[in-house]
């Protein structure tokens, strides 16, 4: 490894601020989870990024996005930002708001874990909470109804905003392609806003053809969240383009908290109940390959869920399993 | 025959059941099936042109029958089709 390459490692180099020191992740090999010699199965290191999530990289696009597009920032632009959150990207948007002096407004389901709730007023962000039973769905047509009626709030709105995908495909997936020497069998990561499988997938496309499969691994929320009161309720991210994915596959609950609890037992990795699920879909593809680089996504560290217990406590004592928005 | 799981939304229109039978070898089959029995289940599984609704997510097992082969999807015997509303999810 050259001088230059490790100045660009998360761990080492010099940054002029902590904005500056988003992305850079390491790519990290599970051996003892890679189901096969020829299957060589690795973890993005997502978690790494300054407040812990892979979402640094997507407010961070989001905001000089706004700011670039002059609807942030001097000159009479606004100041104040709204957005609908389970967490991360909140808690994201509001350490850079709060670098950069805007005022920071978030909306998030109020069943999501505790944590949250303190990182978001730890960077000074204001929370307002959305109904838990309708999931991610209140947060977002919540935000929608506030920013509508009041036009001093800039809304990023990572689910309609271009450059939420952006951050990947200008950054998560080429750092991808330069380690692994452009050679990508397989690329699986969450289905939320679909930024990362987006932005990744249409890089890796243009790069790889159809010789790299996209995978999205997505939650199977429990029904206590399923609070719609008819399907026309549903809700697809605008960003979404399907036709990208190979495969689509649902993680239940208690699966994601099982995975997530073996890459920390036979791996040594302190990751986020979403990447547990994503680790089990890529675990099922590195099965069903027989060489080849599977690359995953470890979305956050596990910090924000140590008092749900997933971490030490057996499954069927965790409380609230099916009426958490763990991811 | 196979096994249909019933998301809460639906289930008033499915005399309140979590899970019904369906016959039919494809994904289409099984659910115009499901929407014979049960019509109140049409409108809201089928758009105006016949494909599935687009707040509609069906999975042969646990992978969206979107990214297969939609309707004609193949259904085995011992195969469940699992039928959830689209949701706003992930780390967002």
């Amino acid at each position: 490894m050259t001088p230059g390459h490790l100045a660009n490692r998360p761990c080492a180099g010099r940054y002029e601020d902590i904005v500056a020191a988003i992305g850079n992740t390491p790519l990290v090999e599970l051996k003892r989870l890679s189901p096969k010699p020829g299957v060589r199965l690795w973890a993005k290191m997502e978690s790494f990024n300054p407040t812990g999530s892979v979402k640094d990289r997507v407010a961070r696009a989001l905001i000089e996005d706004g700011e670039q597009k002059g609807l942030i920032g001097a000159g009479g632009a606004k100041s104040r930002i709204l957005e609908p959150t389970s967490g991360n990207t909140g808690i994201s948007l509001a350490m850079i708001c709060s670098r950069k002096g805007y005022d920071l407004t978030v909306v998030m389901p109020e069943n999501v874990t505790p944590e949250r709730t303190q990182l978001l007023e730890m960077y000074g962000a204001k929370i307002v909470y959305s109904p838990g039973n309708q999931g991610s769905n209140g947060a977002v047509a919540m935000s929608l109804e506030m920013a509508a009626a009041d036009p001093s709030l800039y809304m990023p709105y990572q689910y309609g905003n271009e450059a939420n995908p952006g951050a990947h495909y200008n950054g998560t997936a080429l750092e991808i392609l330069d380690d692994l020497d452009g050679e990508v069998t397989a690329f699986v990561a969450g289905l939320g806003t679909g930024g990362t499988l987006m932005g990744n997938a249409r890089r890796f496309k243009e790069e790889l053809g159809d010789a790299v499969k996209i995978v999205a691994a997505e939650p199977m929320q429990g029904e206590p969240v399923q609070g719609l009161r008819s399907l026309d309720d549903g809700f697809i991210p605008p960003i979404i383009d399907i036709s990208l994915l190979d495969r689509k596959i649902f993680v239940t609950n208690s699966d994601a908290i099982v995975w997530t609890r073996r890459l920390l037992d036979e791996e040594g990795i302190f990751a986020g109940v979403s990447s547990g699920a994503i680790a089990s879909i890529a675990v099922r593809i590195a099965n069903e390959i027989d060489e080849g680089n599977v690359v995953f996504v470890v979305c956050d560290d596990g910090w924000k869920y140590l008092s749900s217990g997933i971490y030490t406590r057996p499954l069927d004592e965790i409380e609230n399993l099916d009426s958490t928005v763990w991811w | 025959m196979a096994v249909v799981r019933i998301p809460p939304v639906l289930r008033p229109s499915v005399g309140g059941e979590r899970e019904v039978s369906a016959e039919g070898s494809t994904v289409g089959e099984i659910l115009e099936s499901l929407a014979s029995d049960h019509p109140e289940t049409r409108s809201q599984l089928f758009g105006g042109d016949g494909e599935l609704n687009r707040y509609v997510n069906v999975y042969l097992n646990d992978e969206d029958v979107r990214v297969l082969d939609g309707l004609t999807t193949g259904v085995g015997s011992g195969d469940t089709l699992v039928i959830l509303p689209a949701m706003a999810g992930g780390a967002g």
